[in-house]
């Protein structure tokens, strides 16, 4: 069933929709194992909508969502929420709420009402907070930190819920260039080292190309093109997927493709 | 540092619980007759002097256990709706369980008062039934608001105003007794009641605890957007409406037994929250704060004044002083707020 034979999440002509408005059509896709995948495209192009369906926030209207082979919707959300864990967008933190506390949250999927706190979870912690550095942090409340540690802190939450893949909702918003670098860095870091599959949504077209192995690419709720950056971002990608007309250099530091916008194209 | 995450709440129970010990221990010593605590020990097995016997076991017993219970109902009331609605503002007492209450038992005893089978109903059914229904009334005009923020609490405090209202005009065309018996029953009051009163308030409580023991896991992480709890496999709505069910349960039986005792279920929470320092409000832990401020206000409001006080009127300046004090304290490290 699968689009690629590595993949295992999946797409099938998914419909999504707010009530009447249709956000995304016929949307089949699938995500390479123990890759990086970047979901780009214009504002309001059903990206996040996707995104949300993949880590079943939202029923689709038509197709169906699977995971290692079964419909994520029949299966037992614990037993989902233990593969796949999902960082929203700017999350909120209570006040009061510790960096280790909120780390220790995302270990609710492997507890139980009976079973509250474990060795597995204590290891389990200090390893998400090792991994994203936030150990020295760790007793600080999350609302005193800045907006890098605190999206560092978040990602350490999502860490410790030790799920083979890891969606994230466009992880660099309102952070400043060095810290978006960071925190991409910080998600590289745990594809490489800790072999996790990650599915985002990122605003920056560059940054995508930077760190996805795998773009997804869609406009006006449907997928466009997909493929690795070095293949699929031409002039003809921004201008079919953006709508902007510009040029695509190659950055001769980094190896990528870099696109420079010069102007959007009138439709 | 590898410390269990909530470590602080188990210590902050152990130590709330000692308190409420030591203070239900003064509670039973203290009246018109001190016992020593050798004289209360035996008191309460039924040897010592017959009026000893008497004041402890068939007096301050039935009151101490009546003040613990319908305190401890208030504060894990109010700790599961503000936690639930993530408003520290959102108490039962303030959403309108207390003016249902309020004005069901005050019409008992206003139109009661005319004569006519209404009057046969025992005042406590009739807050009992009150509060019930308002908190009916509650989610039926909050349900589209899905039983969470602002809106909840703005309908229940449009509810309880005009509640409130009737009550008020209720007063003031009863006789000068009946008004002044009903705005003793209003400022919530504990005299004269025992054991009958406390019995479906430890029913509930009873009750009401080990659902909030099964459903805490799930309620804890009720401190984040649905968006998350999703995707850890809650069901956001379904466990609010379960927890706010058991509220106001405990605040209608609460508030049946004792009449609307102010400010407990409002503050409780607060103070527990803070006190161990986590962002959530732990619900057994407010019990154990609000069975200690009933408890102190009304072994106070018995024992310092030359006249027996509602407890109600000592309630809040008992608990108020506590959070001011919490609030004013400077954040370090964890700290709250």
């Amino acid at each position: 069933m699968s689009l690629y034979p590595d993949s295992r999440l999946n797409g099938e002509g998914l419909r999504l929709s707010y009530g009447e408005r249709n956000v995304v059509e016929n949307l089949s896709v699938g995500f390479p194992d123990g890759k990086i995948t970047v979901i780009v495209g214009a504002n309001a192009c059903g990206k996040s909508t996707a995104l949300r369906a993949f880590s079943r926030l939202m029923k689709p209207e038509g197709g169906v969502v699977t995971l290692d082979g079964k419909s994520i919707a029949d299966r037992p959300s614990r037993e989902v929420a233990k593969t796949l864990g999902l960082l929203p967008q700017s999350p909120i933190a209570p006040e009061g709420l510790s960096v280790r506390d909120l780390v220790a949250r995302g270990r609710h999927p492997h507890q139980s009402w009976w079973k509250q706190w474990s060795d597995d979870d204590r290891i389990a912690v200090d390893a998400a907070l090792e991994a994203t550095g936030m150990i020295e942090l760790a007793e600080r409340d999350v609302d005193e930190l800045s907006g890098g540690q605190r999206q560092r802190a978040w990602i350490a939450m999502a860490v410790a819920q030790e799920t083979d893949l890891l969606l994230l909702d466009e992880p660099t918003t309102y952070l400043d260039i060095a810290h978006q670098l960071d925190v991409l860095d910080l998600v590289a870091r745990l594809n490489r080292q800790h072999g996790r599959t990650i599915v985002m949504v990122l605003h920056d077209l560059n940054l995508a190309i930077r760190y996805a192995d795998h773009i997804v690419a869609m406009r006006g709720g449907r997928l466009i093109v997909e493929g690795p950056p070095k293949e699929i971002i031409t002039r003809e990608f921004l201008a079919e997927v953006f709508g902007v007309a510009g040029e695509v250099v190659m950055d001769p530091i980094m190896g990528h493709p870099v696109v420079l916008p010069h102007s959007t194209i009138a439709r | 540092m590898r410390i269990r995450p909530r470590a602080s709440v188990a210590r902050a129970i152990a130590a709330a619980a000692l308190v409420l010990l030591v203070v239900a221990v003064v509670a039973m010593s203290v009246g018109d007759r001190a016992t020593n605590p050798a004289e209360l020990v035996r008191a309460l097995f039924g040897s010592g002097e017959e009026n000893v016997v008497y004041a402890v076991r068939e007096v301050r017993l039935p009151r101490v256990v009546l003040a613990v219970v319908v305190g401890a109902a208030f504060g894990i009331a109010g700790g599961i709706s503000q936690g639930v609605l993530r408003n520290p503002l959102a108490s039962p007492d303030v959403l309108g369980v207390s003016a249902g209450a309020s004005v069901a038992a005050v019409g008992v005893m206003a139109i009661g008062a005319l004569g006519g089978p209404i009057g046969l109903v025992p005042i406590p059914v009739a807050a009992l039934v009150g509060g019930f229904g308002a908190a009916a009334l509650i989610a039926a005009l909050g349900f589209g608001a899905g039983f969470r923020g602002r809106s909840l609490l703005l309908v229940g405090i449009a509810l309880s105003t005009a509640l409130t209202g009737i009550t008020q005009y209720l007063l003031t065309r009863m006789d000068v007794a009946g008004a002044q018996s009903a705005a003793s029953w209003l400022t919530g009051s504990l005299n004269a009641r025992g054991w009958d009163d406390a019995a479906p308030v430890l029913i509930g409580v009873a009750v009401v605890v080990p659902i909030v023991l099964i459903l805490g896991h799930s309620a804890r992480a009720l401190i984040f957007e649905d968006d998350l709890t999703r995707n850890w496999g809650i069901n956001g709505s379904a466990v609010r409406v379960a927890l706010l069910a058991c509220s106001v349960s405990l605040a209608a039986l609460a508030t049946s037994a004792g009449g609307p005792i102010g400010f407990v279920a409002l503050v409780s929470g607060q103070v527990a929250r803070r006190t161990a320092r986590v962002a959530d409000i732990p619900p057994i832990l407010s019990g154990l704060i609000g069975a200690i401020i009933v408890l102190v206000a009304d072994t106070a409001s018995r024992t310092v004044f030359p006249v027996q006080l509602p407890v109600g009127v000592l309630t809040a300046i008992v608990g108020a002083p506590y959070l001011l004090y919490l609030l004013q304290r400077p954040r370090r490290g964890r700290g709250a707020l």
